[in-house]
Parts: structure tokens; sequence; C-alpha cells
């Protein structure tokens, strides 16, 4: 191999470590998504307590726990809690199914997070009631990125 | 059958939230990975939990890929009577698990 040739190699190299980076999802619209799981209404901002950790070290498991304030009574409770996560693959993380009979609406759980970004919350009041609250949580090693395995 | 594990209180008041955690042992596998073949590891994942308390609904969780593996969940419920708390689950290759946990009144 000649030396220019040789030397030509390192701009090569670095073609797809940028497309590499192509891999990181971008944040996606979950405008659609909320609307959908809304039925069309304008969530209400506010009412949901959301722990979740500023810095997450570990996108692959991330803890999480959801309050909602609600008397959680047969004629007011919080029927779905939905977790959205705007960069993930599939930005619908779960859905919880609560009734009067859970006594209080709190919910924890572990999440995957696929980078830093926006962690929406969105709740289904009975009474056809929303309300939605959002947290961004920088994510230091993403989940779903560790497929050259 | 899976593995899980359950952690309720062994008594609980009449009428009064209390705490159910449940850890389900699953690799809740995205479809996104490959294996050291190159080939993509397909999509398995717990897809919906739920919770009865003495044979009434008090919760459900409709879970993607999302969720971290080896899923644990948290929730809280109201006992009008004594009775059992059964946990169920079903992964995308239609493998089920189980776990129970009785409970008396206080």
């Amino acid at each position: 191999m000649k030396r220019r040739h040789f030397l030509a190699l390192p701009a090569l190299a670095a073609v797809p470590a940028r497309a590499q980076t192509g891999r990181f999802q971008p944040a996606q619209d979950v405008g659609p998504l909320v609307r959908k799981l809304a039925d069309g209404m304008a969530p209400a901002e506010g009412g949901i307590e959301v722990e979740l950790p500023q810095i997450a070290e570990n996108g692959n498991s991330v803890p999480m726990r959801i309050r909602v304030d609600s008397p959680m009574s047969a004629a007011d409770h919080v029927l779905a809690i939905h977790i959205i996560a705007e960069r993930n693959p599939r930005p619908l993380v779960a859905t919880f199914h609560l009734s009067a009979a859970s006594g209080k609406a709190e919910v924890s759980t572990r999440v995957r997070l696929a980078g830093t970004q926006k962690v929406r919350v969105l709740a289904e009041l009975s009474g056809k009631r929303f309300r939605i609250a959002q947290r961004d949580v920088l994510v230091t090693s993403a989940a779903c990125l560790d497929e050259s395995l | 059958m899976m593995i899980g594990r359950i952690q309720a209180p062994p008594t609980v008041r009449k009428g009064e939230p209390f705490e159910i955690k449940v850890l389900v042992q699953h690799p809740m596998e995205t479809g996104f990975r490959r294996g050291m073949n190159g080939q993509s590891i397909p999509m398995n994942v717990v897809n919906k939990l739920t919770c009865t308390l003495a044979g009434r609904e008090v919760f459900s969780a409709d879970l993607g890929s999302g969720v971290a593996a080896n899923p644990y969940l948290a929730f809280f419920a109201v006992a009008t009577q004594a009775g059992e708390i059964v946990v169920e689950w079903s992964d995308d290759r239609g493998e089920t698990g189980r776990l129970t946990a009785a409970f008396t009144l206080a």
C-alpha cells in the first residue's frame, strides 16, 4: 500500500463513525400520539408528580414514580396513566389501567430511555378529563444503542 | 411458566390503600438488538400484566419495549375483604406467569 493511500484511510474510517451517530433516535413529534391517547382533547397541565432522576447514568433502567392528584373515589378517579418517551423508537413506553379499587393513583416502574429527552406522563381521569406532565432527563448512556454486540 | 416475585403486606386494613410490588424475570427483548451471528433477536416483551384482589381486577399494565429488563411494577390497591392477590402476565411468545400472595384483614 502506498503511503498516500494509507493516509487517505482515516478519512474513510470517519464516514461510518458519522453514520453511527445517525442511529441516535431524533426526538419525534409525540403530539399525534398524545392527541390519540387523549381522544382528541387538549390535556391540562399539572396535577401529576413525576419522580425521575435529572441525570440517568444508564438509560437501560431508569426508575420512575408517578403520582396523580386524585381522591380515587367511585365518581372521581384515574383510569389510565401513559408514559411517553419522545426519543424512544417506540414512544409509548407503558400504559397502566387503574380504577377506584386502586385506592391511590401511584405507580412506579423502571423504563428504558434512548437518550436525553423529555418524558411525558399522560393521565386519563374519569369523566373524560386528561392531564399531562413532562420531565427532562439527561441520559448519560442511552439504551438501544449497543446492538453492535 | 416464568419466575417472578411479589411483595405485599400479609395483613391490611379494610379500605386503606396498600402497596403491591411485583418483579418479573424477563429479558424484555426490544427486537432492535442483534445476536453474535448478526441476526436480529426477535421482539419478546411481557405485554400484559394484571392484578386481581379477591377476584376483582385492581390494576393492569400494557408494557412495551420501553420497559427495562426484569420489569418492576409497584402499585396500590384497596381491599374490602380478605383473599388472595393474583398477578398474571404473558409475553409475546405466549408464555405466562402467575404469582399469588394471601392477605388477611386487620
